[in-house]
């Protein structure tokens, strides 16, 4: 082993290594703020939780709501997983000094040629990626779709979604780069290349070059595609690329109710219980009652989990009626403050320990009473929502604390409230007076 | 046909039990257009000689509006005093011609304690067609273009999208097919209580959104499943003036006037 092969294995275990270790760090930190939610229980079975797992997230079944961009996306996704298949390859290499390590291993058997099948499949995919990602670009840029110029995609949502399209240009010309110049190479000293269609094509380009600088090319295109991969998965916690990883999570755990179906909150529930039956003893509810939710914390984990799955793709907001008619609600801007909350809070509590505050709340500081007003409870963004989010979950949880904490509604609303109490209807009728349509009948 | 309408506590103090309780809710108990709904809904149970009861003063809000405003506590209120109403008759089985109403005592009711069939009247009407027992005559809609507005709280909510077109097939109409409907169907901009309160500020109104798509496909007829829909829509033609082209019929009105009741 030559002295710069010993130096690039130490470089490539610190750099990853490293690497991993500060991802990690992020992605607990990330895990115990989900975890700082309120606690719920999913009713469902484990089939019913692999079924939504594997229809929704694996599947992207809901994606195809919208044909084109769930084709375009589909590539991208199959590309980043089969991706993986050459990453290992990629690991491995750098780990033992070795060059295209299971290539040699497989050389002679049959595997040679699923090898070169798989390394081909990835370069096509890849390719397709890389128009795909041009298009994702151009959508944002040029196209001008709708759901992407909207004012909660202002500043670093923006920057990050171009941040994220731009790594992965980068990311394949890296892999292109390597594949490229060691097709060269490889065809120059054994006649023939790997097999690789398109990155032999690139490589017969540049195999004019002397091998030295090919040699170089290819070191480049590696290090270089280590390094965007690298850089990925340390970014990925900041971003909203984090879908990639947590819509798993989140399609499993998918809440198995009706969605018309709102949660019950057994603590009123027993209090009224208890004022309409003086013997009925109420079960002990646990902690501090508190009434909905004002900040992130006193929302369930779930939908924590769900901030931080969003990917801003907007499809609830394109399909919320609210927003659709210039209200000032926009489920996807619940999601992206309930997770920047999160981060801001987190911040805090990293440096000033877990009973810090900031004055500050989710309701009021992020979201405005405004848009919870706003709220037909239609479900469309739920059901809009390619990763089973819930927008409505939250929305609901701060209306209530909003009503029944704080005692901010609407007169309108006030005024149902004392008729529902007094008439039991949300009109100003007597409840003797129900009968009186059928004074029309005959 | 002279058209009854049983009273649950009536029957009980004669020694009858109804099969069915009909949920009229507040909409078709108070609002005059819902009104007419409810009529039309009890007289295709008189003519098919349904065993029903309504539950008349002892009916109650379910809370739907509360809940979705934020109110929990009045909500608690009201459903725990109509569970104790239906339960103290041993009620099995409800239908109602609101799809709030519906889903708050079908979703909701069960972790309270009050477990029952419920049935929305789109499916119960379909129930009867395919069992043979309401005969719906094509009549007046014949023919006519019809089409229908997805309910929130029926389809998303509840996963119920073929019932009412059922019906509206039953009629030998022809049923026109927005582009946003079903699962993509928008809001008419009443639900989550927004029914009882002006508009948040924008451009326009849910409603006229709405209308307007639905318009688009020269209806003659826009169905409607819901009270609350209906009073939207309804409001939505009225404002692009053409309620003398365009009417906003409830699917028991449709079967009842299709079958001249």
């Amino acid at each position: 082993m030559s002295l710069l092969t010993l130096i690039q294995i130490i470089l490539f275990i610190l750099l990853a290594g490293t690497s991993g270790y500060i991802a990690f760090k992020k992605f607990k930190e990330i895990y115990d703020n989900i975890h700082r939610g309120r606690p719920e229980i999913i009713h469902s079975s484990l089939g019913f939780r692999l079924k939504s797992m594997l229809l929704v997230a694996f599947g992207q079944k809901k994606m195809f709501k919208l044909t084109v961009p769930a084709f375009l996306h589909l590539i991208i996704y199959a590309s980043f997983v089969i991706t993986q298949i050459e990453l290992i390859e990629i690991f491995l290499d750098g780990l033992t000094g070795s060059h295209r390590i299971l290539y040699h291993a497989f050389e002679g058997s049959f595997m040679q040629s699923i090898y070169v099948f798989v390394i081909n499949f990835i370069e096509v995919l890849s390719l397709l990626t890389f128009f795909v990602t041009i298009i994702f670009i151009l959508r944002r840029t040029t196209f001008k779709v709708k759901r992407f110029q909207m004012p909660e995609l202002k500043g670093w949502p923006w920057k990050d979604a171009m941040n994220i399209l731009g790594f992965e240009i980068i990311l394949i010309t890296f892999i292109f780069l390597m594949n490229g110049a060691d097709s060269a190479l490889h065809s120059k000293e054994h006649v023939s290349g790997y097999g690789f269609l398109l990155s032999g094509y690139f490589g017969s380009l540049i195999a004019i070059l002397p091998n030295g600088a090919l040699e170089f090319l290819g070191r480049i295109g590696w290090w270089g595609h280590l390094c965007m991969v690298l850089t990925f998965l340390l970014y990925l916690p900041y971003s909203k690329h984090l879908h990639i990883l947590l819509a798993f999570p989140n399609t499993f755990f998918t809440r198995p109710e009706q969605k018309g179906e709102i949660h019950n909150m057994p603590a009123i529930q027993y209090e009224v219980q208890s004022m309409m039956d003086p013997s009925f003893k109420a079960p002990e509810t646990e902690g501090e009652i508190k009434f909905g939710a004002k900040d992130v914390y006193d929302l369930s984990w779930k939908n924590l989990l769900d901030a931080y799955s969003c990917t801003e793709c907007g499809r609830c907001t394109s399909a919320c009626p609210a927003n659709q008619t210039g209200k000032k609600l926009s489920p996807r801007k619940i999601m992206m403050d309930t997770r920047d909350r999160m981060e801001d809070l987190s911040k805090g509590i990293k440096k000033h320990g877990p009973d810090f505050t900031d004055n500050k709340s989710l309701l009021g500081d992020y979201i405005t009473k405004e848009e919870l007003r706003a709220c037909t409870t239609c479900n469309a963004c739920v059901e809009e929502c390619p990763v089973n989010i819930s927008p409505l979950s939250i929305i609901l949880e701060l209306r209530r604390n909003m009503i029944m904490e704080e005692a901010d509604s609407p007169v309108e609303w006030n005024n149902m409230f004392a008729n529902m109490e007094n008439n039991q209807a949300p009109w100003q009728f007597s409840p003797s007076d129900r009968l009186k349509w059928t004074e029309e009948l005959n | 046909m002279q058209y009854k309408v049983p009273v649950m506590s009536d029957m009980v103090a004669e020694g009858k039990i109804p099969d069915v309780i009909f949920w009229v809710g507040c909409a078709g108990s108070f609002d005059q257009r819902a009104q007419r709904v409810t009529i039309a809904f009890t007289k295709i149970l008189n003519q098919l000689n349904i065993n029903f009861a309504v539950l008349g003063t002892e009916e109650a809000c379910t809370g739907d509006p509360a809940r979705r405003a934020g109110n929990e506590f009045i909500f608690q209120m009201l459903a725990q005093q109509n569970i104790a109403t239906l339960n103290n008759y041993g009620i099995k089985k409800i239908v109602t011609t609101c799809p709030h109403c519906f889903n708050t005592i079908k979703n909701e009711y069960p972790e309270l304690g009050g477990k029952y069939e419920v049935l929305h009247h789109s499916q119960y009407l379909q129930e009867l067609i395919n069992e043979g027992k309401l005969k719906v005559e094509g009549g007046p809609f014949k023919g006519k273009r019809i089409t229908y507005h997805d309910s929130c709280y029926l389809g998303r909510a509840n996963g119920i999208y073929e019932a009412p077109r059922t019906i509206i097939e039953a009629l030998d109409a022809d049923l026109i097919e927005i582009n946003k409907c079903k699962t993509n169907g928008l809001c008419c901009g009443a639900g989550g209580a927004q029914m009882f309160k002006e508009d948040e500020p924008g451009n326009k109104r849910i409603n006229t959104e709405r209308t307007g798509q639905l318009i688009e496909v020269y209806p003659d007829v826009i169905a409607v499943a819901c009270p609350f829909c209906n009073t939207m829509i309804t409001d939505g033609v009225k404002s692009e003036n053409k309620q003398d082209d365009i009417k906003v019929v409830d699917l028991a009105e449709l079967v009842a006037q299709a079958n001249n009741y």
